[in-house]
Parts: structure tokens; C-alpha cells; sequence
């Protein structure tokens, strides 16, 4: 799970470290009036919206004036802002952030991760910071220091200071460095969170750390003992099938292509949709029904799958382990039923029950095109759609 | 042979009481010499008691003393799942497998230094499947997890993958080709977790009842490409390679929590790349994985 910039340094402050002073808002009034309460001369106009890269957008702008504060706010609020990682479509900007001013001698970048090859969380600092880590890592690998901190310890001193010092944090503001990079662990450990990245982290003008950019994720298997971080959840921010999808218990992921996929299991359902590359079109979505399928579940499967208008053909395909075909059949012809079924529909079972999931598809009377493997699945449903 | 387990494995199911528990002890019951190999099952709150005439233990330790078990299997649910491994592994168990979906990554984390630490401070070594796994089950014998037994068949195939249905579909090619398992088993989605697929690589190349293996990843994490450069020196026997994701677009859980892109290495083309480099019979095509490691042989 995401959240937006601004919770996410509200959360930083809860665990001491140090952000600039700002105010979430949601009309351009509300964006002058927190200009007005922080007071100073120059502000920060942020967009919050869950993609990254904002800046490069214009989705950031420095106000040095009230009236500028007004004419950003009412240009950023309500604007699609493209990045790269929106894509093409954008995101409406529905949230602003109004930060006060900050003096930026330097930027730095650092970010807490479970690391899966040593099973421990990585703390990973950048002397280049305030840029996209990933082309740090590509094009100057060598200014990244990383350091692995056993959970049953936490971080140590030395590892802090070998931190700070890697990243040429002057010697004045090393304890404050130190200071901010346990206090981000404790954090990371504390929240479950999944990623904690502070970018920019900036030494201010007076020697002083702050963290200027901060972005999280949350892991979602511990979401139930955090009722705090669920309240920070943003239905704006998610995509609507993905939403209405994890209300069936459905893991389902929107793609580009025109053909849906229904399949149990995450691993098949991937192996189904590469197979429809392999045949020459594109997967509509990600869709893993899971083990314990009910003709209820298959039904609103299929209503998340139709709801897209690029979905031109639908491919079914399971194994039946402990869920045996003939229930998944049944759930199957009801579904098609009930929403009116018109786009092609292929259907490739295997496993418990096989024989009798069959016969309920062929007895139904509905138009579906079976198959007894993947491949032959995928051929029949791209040649259908063409 | 096989690997980790056979018909004299005796097996201690943790969380046997739960929904999930009780189905699928029942079916691995039911399944080979599965009524002598489950001898315990565990729940602090009734000892003594019987489930499908197993006896039930109030921990893991008391149920080793009492019935010999050395492997447990547990079904617990995600928030006490962490430390019913731990119970396994403080028992000294051989092996603990771990079914549950959904367990807190802080608590994996911890578990497996936990599990660590034991072993650097001289402790036995428990050795951890899973979890978000279906099992191993070694065809005939025994299978433990969740796994359908009857599209198995015993032979000589090893089967290794992270997601129970895409493993099902391996072995149903092969048993639909005439070609047996020596074991198959499912080392789950989850990213931090026991066994990898290296480690299953080592034990089918040094069974001897294991003639050739089919080797399937997903996006997500550098496990895949760590066992294709360990086999590239050492393995003995052909291996048959697909992964799961091509398709995948980066940043997204795909289903299973360690099935996501985060980087350019942990791709489905990149792992294909580097599992052909090391002498993989790699395809993209996953209908055609048993067809292809039968014309191996």
C-alpha cells in the first residue's frame, strides 16, 4: 500500500525525524491560509498524487509571494499530472502540500528495504540525491553505500556513521545524520513498512538534516495490525477494478491488452498471460481467483473483467487442485449467464473433476470454445478475437 | 530416494485443528502411507485429544519426545504463523513446512535470523519450505502440503517451482507423458523464505532416483538466476527451465508478495537469459515443458 508525501512525513515526525513545516490542503483557499500560517517568504506548491517524479511534471513549484501561492495552487490542483510513472493518461492532482522554504546546501538520498538474498533490511545512502535512484545505481554504482542490519540488533552506531560518512555528511552534522537514519529503521520496522525512502535528505545552510522528500510502502500482510496507515489509504489514487476486485478477495491487476484472463493461481495466471504474448496479443488483466472459488467470486470476476471496454475475448484457465472444474463450471456458465456474455469465451480446465467440468460447459448451451491445453487456450481465444 | 521426504517421514501438523488444517490432513491422510506417516498434530489448548486418530500434543517439542517426528507441516494463520516455525525449529525438527499465506514480511524477517542465530551459536539446523507454499510431496510415499495427489505419478522427474498451480501443471505434462516424479515440490511466493531454488537443485543432483528436473520461477528476487549459476559447474542432469511473468508489468504484485519487478535483473526475460547461458533447456512456452524435458532423456 501507498500514501501521499505529506503522510508520509507525518509519520516521519511521529518517529523525531526532522521535516519542514507544511499543511496538506485541498482547495486553493486552503493553500493560501497555510501560507499565511506558516508564514515566511518562500513556499513550496506540492501536487501529492502516488507517482513519483512530480517535480519534472510541474507539479512543484517555489511561491515567493501570496499571490504566487494562489496561482500555483489553482494551476497544480485539479491539473493531470504526467510522470513517468503515471503514464500517458496522468493523474488528477486532488491534494497539495504548502511546505515552508528550505535552505538546501546539499541533497542526499537514503531508503530502508528487506534486502531478500541476506534476509536482513538494507539501509542503501546516496551523496546524489533529489535524483532517480535506480540511474544512480546504473550509471555510478560506486556512490551507493549500502549496509545490512540483523532485525535482532538494529542498526549500530558504527553502521549509521559509516553511512554518513560514505556520503560525505561534513563532520558538524554527522550526529544529526546518525540520529535520522536509526530513527528511519525504527520507523520502517515499527510501520511494517515495505520501502521507507527519504529523497532528497538535505543539509541545510546551518549544518542542520532534513528530510525534504519522503516516500513509503507498506507491506500489505501486515496492514491488519495498522489501523493508522489503512486510514491513510486513497481510493483516488488506485485503479477502480483493482479496488473493486479486493473486496471478492480477487488479486487483480489492470494490464493494456484486449484479452481478460480468469485463472487460479498467481503463478499459472502468469504463465496464462505470457502464453497470450506468445500467440501474438496482449493479456487485459492479471486475475488470480485463488483456491477457494465460488460461482459468486467467478461471477464478479467476470463483471471487473467486461467492465473494461478493450476486453474483446475472456480465457479461463484452471487447474483443479483442491477446487475441483466442475464447481468452477458451474460458476462459469452462471457467471456468462448473468452478465449477458458477448465477447468469446474459452475455457481450458485440467485436474479434479475434469471430465464433469466439461460436460457442464458443453450442456450449457452458451458458445464456449474449450481446450485441453494453455497453448491451444490461447491460440483458439486470439484467433477469436482477430 | 527422493528429496527431504519419504514413506518412513514422520510428520507433526501444527494448526491441525484450524478449517484448513483439518481438510487437508485428511487428504494427505488419505494419500500412499500417509496414515503412518501423520503422528501429531498441535494445539496448546487440547492436549489429548484426537483428530482422524491422530493425537494431539500441547507443543511441538512434546510431540517429537512422544511419536519420533522429525518434519512438521503447519497450517497456523498468518499473525501466530512466524512462531510456529520458531516452535518447529526450537524442537530441533529436521524440516518445518509452512503453508500459510499472508504472513507479516517484519515477521519472516526475524523468524529467519532468529533461525540463523541458533545455527551460529551451534544449534541444529531446522531447515525451513515456505511459507505460501503447497508442499513437497514425493509421489506413492508421502506428500505433505496441499498439492492434488492423483495427478502424481512416481518416476523419476523432479519437479521444482515458487507457485503451487504452475507446479500442478508441470507435473500433469509430465504424468500425461508417461514420465513419473522422483519429488515435486513448491518453495512458495513469499520473499523471504527457507529454501530456494538452489538448494533443491543441490538435492535432486544428488538423488540418485532423479533423472532430469524442471525448474520454474516467477519475476521478483535473484533466486532463480543464483540456482542457474550454481548448476552451470555442477549439475549432473538436464534441467528444463521456464519463468513466470513476461508479461508483468514492473512495481506490481503479481498475486504472490515476492512476485514484483524492482529492478532490471529480476525480470522473466532476464532470468530466461541468464537460465540459457548456464545450460538451461529454457522455453517461454509453459505447455511445452513436459514435452521438452521428454526429449531430453
Amino acid at each position: 500500500m501507498k500514501i501521499h508525501e505529506y503522510q508520509a512525513k507525518e509519520i516521519l515526525r511521529k518517529f523525531g525525524v526532522t521535516t519542514p513545516n507544511g499543511i496538506a490542503c485541498f482547495s486553493v483557499d486552503e493553500a493560501v491560509s497555510a501560507a499565511q500560517k506558516l508564514g515566511g517568504k518562500v513556499w513550496v506548491v506540492k501536487a501529492q498524487i502516488h507517482a513519483g517524479g512530480r517535480g519534472k511534471g510541474g507539479g512543484v513549484k517555489v511561491a515567493k509571494s501570496m499571490d504566487e501561492v494562489r496561482s500555483f495552487a489553482s494551476a497544480i490542483l485539479g491539473m493531470q499530472l504526467v510522470t513517468h510513472q503515471t503514464g500517458p493518461e496522468g493523474q488528477k492532482v486532488r491534494r497539495l502540500l504548502i511546505e515552508e522554504g528550505a535552505d538546501i546546501k546539499k541533497e542526499y538520498y537514503v531508503a530502508a528495504l528487506t534486502d531478500r538474498t541476506t534476509q536482513k533490511v538494507a539501509i542503501m545512502a546516496s551523496s546524489e540525491g533529489g535524483m532517480n535512484i535506480e540511474e544512480v545505481a546504473h550509471n555510478t554504482p560506486e556512490k551507493i553505500i549500502k549496509v545490512f542490519v540483523d532485525p535482532l540488533v538494529g542498526v549500530t552506531d558504527a553502521q549509521a556513521l559509516e553511512l554518513a560518512q560514505g556520503i560525505g555528511v561534513p563532520a558538524g552534522s554527522q550526529a544529526q545524520a546518525v540520529d535520522t537514519f536509526k530513527k528511519l529503521y525504527n520507523c520502517y520496522m515499527e510501520t511494517d513498512a515495505s520501502l521507507a525512502e527519504i529523497n532528497p535528505l538535505i543539509l541545510e545552510g546551518n549544518g542542520n538534516i532534513k528530510a525534504l522528500d519522503a516516500k513509503f510502502n507498506f507491506d500489505s500482510n501486515s496492514l491488519y495490525r495498522h489501523e493508522d496507515i489503512v486510514a491513510f489509504r486513497d481510493l483516488d489514487e488506485e485503479d477502480a477494478a483493482e479496488i473493486e476486485a479486493s473486496k471478492y478477495d480477487l488479486a487483480y491487476i489492470s494490464l493494456d491488452g484486449n484479452i481478460g484472463c480468469l485463472v487460479n493461481g498467481a503463478g499459472l495466471a502468469m504463465a496464462t498471460m505470457d502464453t497470450i504474448k506468445l500467440y501474438g496479443a496482449e493479456p487485459a488483466n492479471f486475475l488470480d481467483v485463488g483456491g477457494g472459488a465460488t460461482t459468486e467470486k467467478v461471477t464478479e470476476a467476470f463483471k471487473i473483467m467486461l467492465k473494461n471496454s478493450k476486453v474483446k475475448g475472456i480465457l479461463v484457465n484452471i487447474f483443479g487442485g483442491i477446487m475441483r472444474c466442475d464447481t468452477i463450471a458451474t460458476g462459469v456458465v452462471a457467471a456468462a449467464k448473468e452478465v449477458h456474455l458477448a465477447v468469446p469465451l474459452v475455457v481450458r480446465m485440467k485436474g479434479t473433476n475434469e471430465d464433469m467440468g466439461k460436460k457442464i460447459l458443453a450442456d450449457s448451451g452458451l458458445p464456449i470454445i474449450a481446450a485441453d491445453t494453455m497453448a491451444e487456450a490461447a491460440e483458439k481465444i486470439v484467433a477469436a478475437v482477430k | 530416494m527422493s528429496i527431504l521426504i519419504n514413506k518412513d517421514t514422520k510428520v507433526i501438523t501444527q494448526g491441525i485443528t484450524g478449517k484448513t488444517g483439518q481438510f487437508h490432513t485428511e487428504k494427505c491422510q488419505e494419500y500412499a502411507n500417509g496414515r503412518n506417516c501423520f503422528v501429531a498434530g498441535v494445539n496448546p489448548k487440547k492436549p489429548g485429544e484426537k483428530i482422524f486418530d491422530i493425537p494431539i500434543f500441547a507443543s511441538v517439542k512434546e510431540a517429537k519426545a512422544q511419536t519420533g517426528a522429525t518434519v512438521s507441516v503447519i497450517y497456523v494463520p498468518p499473525p501466530g504463523a512466524a512462531a510456529a516455525i520458531w516452535e518447529a525449529c526450537e524442537a530441533d525438527l529436521d524440516l518445518a513446512i509452512c503453508i500459510t499465506e499472508g504472513i507479516p514480511v517484519r515477521d519472516m524477517l526475524v523468524v529467519r535470523n532468529k533461525m540463523r542465530a541458533k545455527e551460529a551459536a551451534g544449534g541444529k539446523k531446522t531447515l525451513l519450505l515456505g511459507p505460501n507454499c503447497p508442499g513437497v510431496i514425493t509421489p506413492d510415499e508421502i506428500k505433505i502440503g496441499i498439492m492434488p495427489g492423483h495427478i502424481h505419478r512416481k518416476g523419476r522427474i523432479g519437479v521444482v517451482s515458487r507457485s503451487g498451480t504452475l507446479t500442478y501443471e508441470a507435473v500433469a505434462q509430465l504424468t500425461e507423458l508417461g514420465l513419473g516424479q522422483s519429488s515435486a515440490v513448491g518453495l512458495g511466493g513469499d520473499p523471504i523464505n527457507g529454501l530456494k531454488h538452489i538448494d533443491f537443485m543441490k538435492m535432486f543432483n544428488d538423488d540418485p532416483d532423479t533423472d532430469a528436473v524442471i525448474m520454474i520461477g516467477e519475476i521478483g528476487g535473484p533466486d532463480e538466476a543464483d540456482a542457474a549459476q550454481w548448476c552451470k559447474g555442477n549439475m549432473k542432469k538436464p534441467v528444463v527451465g521456464f519463468v513466470a511473468g513476461v508479461t508483468a508489468p514492473a512495481g506490481k504484485r503479481m498475486g504472490h508478495a515476492g512476485a514484483l519487478i524492482s529492478g532490471g535483473a529480476d525480470t522473466a526475460n532476464a532470468k530466461l537469459e541468464i537460465m540459457e547461458a548456464c545450460g538451461f533447456h529454457v522455453t517461454r512456452n509453459p505447455s511445452e515443458m513436459g514435452r521438452i524435458l521428454k526429449s531430453l532423456l
